[in-house]
């Protein structure tokens, strides 16, 4: 009973449990469709040379939530809100690279107007400075993280679509589709995504960041009084979480080798902050794990891939989702919390009065 | 003495009235060959909107709380999803339908208010599910997109036009007839709620305490008032109010799909900050978040009748609107903090 | 009523009459706040009755609404209204007078509301909002409402704290004029003057118990004094060195004119190394602001401050660090602890923020400081990377004044470092307290306790009211202490 709960109590539980779920599930699809169970698990080398699986899919379709997961997990931990315009930047990020690339005013070229490596610096500092602006209203003037990002929310894809005249900006150029394709055998994708991962987990690991933002997170006015900035740390957390939207946003252009600025990163900051719900950190802000974060993502992208597998379609996903959504919120509720607390108590006072008894 | 001075919220509410005045002002000079002076154009502006105003005034109630809902627009995609399917493939009468299309707005206001009421879970994440569950829905449905024509009483409703009296801005077009500027039904519906939610929230005991749960909850809650329940009323008010706008809404389409209302609540939300409403709660009436929604509604008339310009301007218009009030907030916030 | 390991109330009596002001005071812990919580329905207590005039039963509040309805009403520090509604509204806000459609009657609300306001000779347009009045009207209007209420009990928790001399007058005029009309009236304050005042009657409270129910003619400030503090020394042996300390002759800190804006009045204070100045005075009376005002936590408006002999601005707590200074706030839970990291986490924290977000310190090191300090200080936690909200109070305490002490400061202030701790770690924190100045180390001791800043300090600052009074040295008596802060 004990080790059962030490278990449950982990923060990383949650996600895990989640994954193993999810793949069960699948292997009772498979086995029920007279597959092997290992479906699922085969990886596979096929004829173009590149790994290939289900697996394979799900780690190089959730890339781009788990790069908005890891700047949107240290957003949350730092102040507490969540920044909802990760997918409009996205998507803006893309449209600024492939509106340089392919010139200003050209619709689907064959050549780069600037070099590749202009084009998508662009792109990521757009997205950094548009944390900045985020981070300004937050740390600064004190604006609540919600509404503070609604504005590039709102704002950011619709200044993508005017700088590409409201047209799918095609680069046609093969090294640019690159960042959605393959390296060697290996999805892109997945590369960037580990890179990312690791320059922040590295961070994390050998720079006090970790210790900064959960800090600030816990309780401002007491880092405030042991010598934090505790503005300057929350501005730094949005620009970071831009930075990452920014290379998410490459990477989704770069699948469909255009700026189809309608559509690229739609909906995705639902997922990233899903993802960080689901890694078991606490919309409340505080005390992260990334690798939660991560799990998280992936197993989303997991969980859209099984509804597909089933026969679900894309559209009808969320449906799902939302079950998901209120059943990890409503485990997190203080006011479920507090009830369960209650019970506990009731109960051991009934079993110590066992014991009096007899 | 008996003068009286102005507050920081009645100047946010000036501003928005006046820059909505200088904006049509200023089509009406610019846009004067393109007949944009015409009454109608101002009409087509609320028959246009004529949902969105609906779930403005829901949204504001909701917001006056210092809650938010993201769900609306989802919810207005499910529902007109479900009356265009009801009445083109199941075959049942319209006029079951609406009242039905009510009765869904109430039990998911009801849902979402008792997670956010009773459970105390942060509104936005709520709603986010509930976004989730109504455009999934939406597609569970169906995933066409489907007209609806098979029902007369939609149809009659849809067309049904009433004259400005006395016909007042009538004109003669270029063949010479006699046109008098109209409104359609949901135009009126979509007044009648206005009215209504500015009575309720002016006028009852329910609406006062939205104000006090959302001016201060703790204070709320030692004066008497039950927090928690005027919290969950508040979201299920929103919802119904939200379903209201639905039926708007497909009168004005007559179709359902999926990409229905798609960041229509991110429009309610720019429109009742634009019209002074607090996002952190107890301030804010419906009439400043009415004149939000003609600000917006007159950005993409204007983009419309200009005709060049590029369909994502009223987006990056509202958006740099939306920063210039927030700032504005904030800033007034600070210096009433200071005092 | 008791707090896990503490009593914070012990059978105390407290009996208030029709029509008088009663003052409740104590020093903190002393259990007045738990007093009033018990008597309006927040906190829930053990034993004892609770008897109001005119019901038969003995009365037992669940919430404050309870309370309410058996005519206990209470108006804090902090107005509890709604600043965004008209005055009108915050009065009848839950009882609105209604029409015949069941809306709410506006005119008859406003009607009402000012005839009130009239009545009580508040100089208030009821349509303004709430927001648009000074926080001493404000209360007046809190105090307006319950007074519409019906209430018998009005209790004032602290209501004069951010109020000028000119408003708490015109709220002293409300309150006489109430006790007039018969209501009894609970007052909890800090400021003596105000007791003498206004007050009719005093009851005393100390470390959760009784001290004694007294008429205002009886008791003299510096007998008040002596009741709320305590004149009983403890017996334990002296603990500062033979022959006391002395300062050196560096100075580390010599402030002139520092001053916050209805904090603390501006004050000169200075600092030897080797020193322990005590601030000493009443909760309230500016000792906190004082310190904070040196260390930067609120930014000093006025006056100058010189480190080590040269002038220095302080924006920030940083900036304070790195000169060498260290802060222990008095509430360690609001700016103390933080709460989810661990005992090693905490006890670097402030470490670290001096070397830099870029200078991580080893962990090898990090886990040595904190071992080092968990056995220096005895601190009693599971493991280094238990969570300190784990921790009981005196241990977290503990932890707090182990992250300054890793910085390796030249200057320490201490706020109520001995606030709900045990004996036992009070007096070895007091020990900690001569060993460091012994060190070279200046050392600005705060505390309720007046034995215990006797015992440690070599000279101590008395402070009024947000003034400070006197300096003393040398011979330090309570008696003479006890005089300074009755007469300044």
């Amino acid at each position: 009973m004990t080790t059962l709960k030490k278990i449950t109590q982990k923060q990383l539980f949650l996600p895990l449990f989640s994954m193993v779920l999810v793949m069960l599930i699948n292997m009772i699809y498979d086995v029920a469709h007279g597959n092997p169970f290992y479906n699922f698990f085969t990886i596979s080398i096929n004829s173009q040379g590149i790994l290939y699986g289900r697996l394979i899919d799900i780690l190089n379709r959730g890339s781009e939530a788990a790069i908005l997961a890891i700047g949107m997990t240290l957003v949350v931990s730092a102040s507490a809100g969540t920044d909802i315009s990760v997918g409009s930047v996205m998507s803006l990020a893309g449209g600024v690279c492939c509106v340089l690339l392919a010139g200003f005013g050209n619709v689907n070229v064959n050549s780069y107007a600037v070099p590749l490596w202009v084009g998508v610096l662009a792109g990521i500092l757009t997205a950094g400075l548009c944390g900045a602006f985020n981070g300004f209203l937050v740390a600064f003037l004190k604006i609540q993280p919600m509404v503070a990002t609604l504005i590039l929310f709102s704002a950011g894809r619709a200044i993508g679509l005017l700088l590409c005249n409201s047209a799918i900006v095609y680069v046609n150029v093969e090294s640019f589709k690159m960042f959605g394709g393959y390296t060697w055998i290996f999805p892109t994708p997945l590369l960037i995504t580990a890179g990312c991962v690791l320059v922040t987990a590295l961070a994390l690991k050998f720079t006090a960041l970790g210790t900064y933002v959960q800090a600030v997170g816990i309780n401002k006015d007491a880092a405030r009084i042991s010598g934090y900035k505790s503005a300057a740390i929350i501005f730094l957390c949005y620009v970071v979480c831009g930075l990452f939207a920014g290379i998410a946003g490459i990477t989704a252009t770069s699948r469909i080798y255009s700026a189809d600025t309608n559509n690229i990163g739609l909906n995705l900051e639902m997922d990233a902050i899903l993802a960080v719900a689901l890694g078991g950190n606490s919309l409340g802000g505080g005390k992260f794990r990334l690798s939660g974060s991560i799990i998280g993502a992936y197993t989303i992208q997991a969980i859209t891939t099984t509804l597909y597998a089933l026969g679900v379609s894309s559209a009808q996903a969320p449906v799902f989702k939302a079950v998901i959504v209120i059943a990890i919120v409503t485990i997190q509720s203080p006011v479920v919390k507090a009830y369960m607390k209650k019970r506990k108590a009731a109960k051991q006072l009934e079993s110590g009065k066992e014991v009096h008894a007899s | 003495m008996k003068k009286k001075r102005m507050n920081s919220n009645s100047i946010l509410l000036m501003l928005t009235i006046a820059l909505f005045v200088v904006m049509y002002v200023s089509g009406c000079i610019a846009y004067a060959d393109k007949g944009f002076t015409k009454l109608q154009v101002f009409l087509d502006i609320l028959k246009n909107n004529a949902g969105l105003i609906c779930v403005v005034c829901g949204m504001t109630a909701v917001m006056i709380t210092g809650g938010i809902d993201i769900s609306v627009g989802a919810l207005i995609a499910m529902e007109c999803m479900f009356l265009a399917v009801g009445v083109e493939q199941w075959g049942l009468p319209a006029v079951a339908l609406l009242p039905l299309m009510l009765v869904i707005g109430l039990v998911f206001g009801m849902v979402q208010g008792y997670f956010i009421g009773y459970l105390e879970i942060q509104p936005f994440i709520v709603t986010m599910a509930g976004m989730f569950f109504a455009r999934g829905m939406t597609a569970v449905i169906s995933t066409q997109q489907v007209s609806i024509t098979k029902s007369e009483l939609m149809t009659k409703l849809s067309t049904m036009k009433f004259n400005m009296p006395f016909a007042i801005g009538a004109y003669t077009n270029k063949k010479g007839k006699l046109m008098i500027p109209n409104v359609s039904i949901y135009v009126i519906i979509a007044l009648l709620v206005l009215v209504a939610t500015f009575l309720i929230l002016r006028y009852t005991k329910f609406g006062r305490s939205l104000y006090a749960v959302g001016g201060n909850q703790q204070s709320a809650a030692l004066m008497g008032l039950d927090v928690k329940k005027t919290r969950f009323k508040a979201h299920v008010m929103c919802s119904f109010l939200t379903s209201i706008g639905a039926i708007c809404y497909v009168l004005n389409t007559m179709c359902g799909t999926t990409r229905q209302a798609l960041g229509l609540e991110m429009d309610a939300i720019s429109s009742a900050v634009i019209g002074g409403t607090l996002l952190t709660g107890g301030v804010g009436n419906v009439i400043g978040s009415f004149f939000g929604v003609l600000i917006n509604g007159t950005i993409s008339s204007l983009v419309k009748t200009n005709g060049k310009l590029s369909s994502a301007w009223p987006n990056v218009v509202t958006a740099i609107l939306l920063c210039f009030f927030i700032v504005l907030q904030a800033i007034f916030a600070r210096f009433r903090k200071k005092d | 009523m008791t707090f896990p390991g503490v009593k914070a109330l012990d059978h105390v009596d407290f009996t208030l009459r029709k029509g008088e002001i009663h003052a409740l005071m104590g020093e903190n812990g002393a259990g007045k706040s738990t007093l009033i919580k018990c008597l309006t329905g927040v906190n829930n207590f053990e034993a004892g009755e609770i008897h109001i005039d005119g019901i038969s039963e003995a009365v037992r509040n669940r919430n404050t609404l309870d309370a309410q309805k058996h005519g206990i009403s209470t108006v804090y520090q902090e107005v509890n209204l709604c600043p965004n509604l008209s005055v009108a509204e915050n009065l009848f806000i839950g009882r609105e007078p209604m029409t015949k459609l069941h809306t709410v009657n506006r005119k008859e609300m406003v009607k009402r509301a000012q005839k009130l306001m009239n009545e009580m000779n508040l100089p208030v347009d009821v349509t303004r909002n709430l927001d648009e009045y000074s926080l001493a009207l404000q209360q007046m209007i809190a105090i307006a409402r319950a007074v519409d209420m019906e209430c018998k009990v009005l209790i004032l928790d602290e209501p004069t704290s951010s109020l000028d001399d000119s408003e708490v007058e015109k709220l002293f005029n409300l309150m006489r004029q109430l006790r007039d009309r018969g209501v009894g009236i609970i007052f909890v304050t800090h400021f003596l003057e105000q007791v003498y005042a206004v007050c009719d009657r005093i009851t005393v409270l100390r470390n959760g118990q009784l001290v004694g129910e007294y008429p205002i003619a009886e008791l003299p400030r510096v007998k008040l004094i002596a009741a709320m503090m305590g004149k009983d020394f403890d017996d334990l042996a002296s603990i500062k060195p033979e022959g006391g300390l002395h300062g050196g002759t560096e100075s580390l800190i010599d402030a002139q004119g520092l001053s916050h804006a209805g904090k603390i009045k501006p004050f000169d204070l200075t600092l030897a190394r080797g020193e322990v100045i005590g601030l000493t005075g009443l909760l309230g009376s500016g000792r906190s602001e004082l310190a904070r005002a040196i260390y930067g936590a609120d930014k000093a408006q006025t006056g100058t401050l010189r480190v080590k002999g040269k002038e220095v601005h302080i924006k920030h707590p940083i900036d304070a660090m790195n000169l060498g200074m260290g802060m222990l706030p008095d509430d360690r839970k609001a700016e103390g602890i933080i709460g989810d990291l661990s005992v090693r986490e905490n006890i670097i924290l402030a470490m670290q923020a001096r070397r830099g977000m870029t200078k991580l310190i080893p962990m090898k090191e990090q886990e040595e400081i904190a071992d080092h300090f968990i056995e220096l200080l005895q601190i009693k936690t599971a493991s280094r990377e238990t969570p300190v909200k784990q921790l009981s109070g005196g241990n977290q305490q503990k932890v707090i004044i182990a992250r300054w002490l890793a910085t390796d400061p030249d200057f320490l202030i201490l706020d109520e470092p001995t606030r709900g701790i045990d004996v036992g770690t009070k007096t070895e924190i007091q020990k900690l307290v001569i060993k460091l100045a012994q060190e070279g180390k200046g050392i600005v001791f705060i505390s309720s306790e007046i034995e215990e800043m006797l015992r440690t300090c070599n000279r101590l600052a008395v402070l009024r009211d947000g003034a400070k009074v006197g300096e003393l040295s040398g011979e330090m008596t309570q008696e003479l202490v006890m005089k300074t802060i009755a007469e300044g």
